[in-house]
């Protein structure tokens, strides 16, 4: 098989394609327990680093995994650069590729914009975050903490809850749990599932408590304090007490068990505080997985093994 | 394809070897080992089993895979597998025995030797190797050795041991 040049989504990835990622971000995961937390396997390669959104996690996690590969990166923040005085995207990215850029990382609120980009450039694109669309490193970050934890991820049931229509996490999980056999469940408000859900595969549940029953894993959304104002739902506090996780619900979950979120958490919101700091919850390992699993994609679409294959 | 060492003889050959390596080191105290993975990992293990034997002690064993310090890229075609690596113990002034079946161009046991410096200052690195092919494309050389051998360009050597290969020999191979 052909392999892949860029990384932007997790649609039509094989189980084995994404086992492969996921058994080298073992190796580097290990690589972050050294003391000296470097390898040379990116040494030369410039890497550009392009967060039109606002971000934490993704954008220091990236960061870290560059430069633990020995790679040179740039860094590009949308609030402090030319976008403020009109320039596009297509500009934006043309005039950071004339500077000899091997790998584009990006995060865009526009669906599709690491696609477009790596439709006109010879660089290679891994996306952090394209609008609602998908987030695949997050996908694989998750996939990668189940696995370790429960050595497989095939026949574990698995529910997502949360903001479902706006979450290319989500989309990226289930694509991702799909592909490694796992039992999906989706549980929103009516109002927060996509049109055409129903076509993915998985079961929906309205009703939280019915979801979390009996599950392995419960990954938990972020509720986006916005929605609050837009007509999704009624109130913050009646979503919490409707479809926040707290203790009583995951009580109701399988005797193994980890409790998931993205992260950044609204505690008391979607989550409990006392949820968020229990034994159960995986929260910062997944942060730690992310910098692993990230060397890992990086190490495989390394630019520096292109030229044999003349793609 | 040509049988150069049996299993007798390969038997013998780890036995002089880690001898040498007591000898040399006079004594076991400061000693670890480390295999380069794959066969060398295998080796590394019975050398650490006859020195312990023979010095009354238990010896640290590591094992090392060299993929992310490898300089060829851009030669390989199919995705490399990255093993992992175990060195578990402290290697701050210790004196590594590196181990691995061939020693031919050089450039793994450069790669092993950046690696294991990253882990810690070690006192020595000594490599041990069971053929020296010779063509060295990089100022290495074995410390220890079992066999020197002369090949063409044609022509290549397997040491194939149980663990991997399910026999303890020494073959050379005309490739076709």
């Amino acid at each position: 098989m052909q392999p892949r040049k860029h990384l932007l989504g997790l649609e039509g990835y094989s189980r084995d394609e994404i086992l492969e990622i996921l058994d080298h971000a073992r190796t580097f995961r290990a690589v972050l327990e050294r003391d000296i937390k470097k390898v040379p396997p990116l040494r030369g390669v410039t890497i550009a680093n392009l967060f039109f959104e606002p971000s934490t996690r993704t954008r220091m996690s990236f960061e870290l995994a560059e430069k633990r590969m020995s790679a040179d990166v740039v860094n590009f923040s949308a609030s402090t650069s030319s976008l403020k005085k009109g320039e596009s995207l297509r500009d934006t990215v043309e005039n950071i590729l004339s500077m000899k850029i091997d790998m584009i990382v990006i995060r865009h609120s526009a669906t599709g914009a690491p696609h477009y980009i790596a439709r006109r450039c010879d660089s290679i694109v891994i996306n952090a975050g394209d609008g609602s669309h998908e987030h695949p490193t997050q996908a694989l970050l998750d996939l990668f903490t189940i696995r370790e934890k429960f050595g497989e991820v095939e026949g574990l049931k698995v529910s997502l809850i949360g903001d479902i229509l706006h979450s290319r996490v989500i989309r990226s999980n289930v694509l991702g749990l799909k592909a490694l056999g796992a039992q999906v469940t989706l549980c929103a408000p009516a109002t927060l599932l996509p049109v055409g859900v129903e076509n993915w595969g998985v079961k929906i549940s309205h009703d939280v408590e019915e979801s979390v029953t009996g599950a392995n894993v419960v990954n938990i959304m972020r509720l986006q304090l916005e929605r609050q104002g837009s007509g999704y739902i009624p109130s913050l506090r009646e979503y919490s007490r409707i479809w926040g996780i707290d203790t009583e619900r995951v009580d109701l979950m399988s005797e193994n068990r980890l409790i998931m979120h993205p992260g950044p958490m609204n505690r008391g919101v979607e989550i409990t505080q006392d949820v968020a700091d229990s034994e159960d919850s995986v929260i910062l390992e997944q942060v730690t997985n992310g910098v692993a699993v990230r060397m890992a994609v990086l190490f495989l679409l390394s630019p520096l093994r292109r030229e044999v294959e003349g793609d | 394809m040509i049988e150069l060492m049996d299993k007798t003889q390969l038997k013998r050959s780890l036995k002089r070897i880690a001898h040498e390596i007591v000898e040399r080191n006079k004594g076991a105290k400061n000693l670890v080992i480390i295999g380069i993975k794959n066969r060398g990992e295998y080796l590394a293990e019975r050398l650490r089993s006859i020195i312990n034997e023979a010095e009354k002690t238990e010896i640290p064993l590591g094992s090392i895979d060299i993929t992310l310090y490898r300089d060829d890229f851009k030669e390989m075609t199919a995705s490399p597998y990255v093993g992992g690596t175990a060195i578990i113990f402290d290697i701050e002034g210790k004196d590594v025995i590196l181990v691995d079946d061939v020693l031919y161009t050089g450039r793994t046991a450069r790669a092993a030797l950046d690696e294991i410096i990253d882990f810690g200052r070690p006192n020595s690195i000594q490599l041990a190797v069971i053929v020296d092919r010779g063509n060295h494309e990089y100022p290495i050389c074995a410390d220890y050795v079992a066999k020197y051998i002369s090949l063409k360009d044609s022509e290549y050597v397997e040491v194939r041991v149980v663990e991997v290969d399910g026999e303890d020999k020494i073959v050379k191979v005309t490739k076709e």
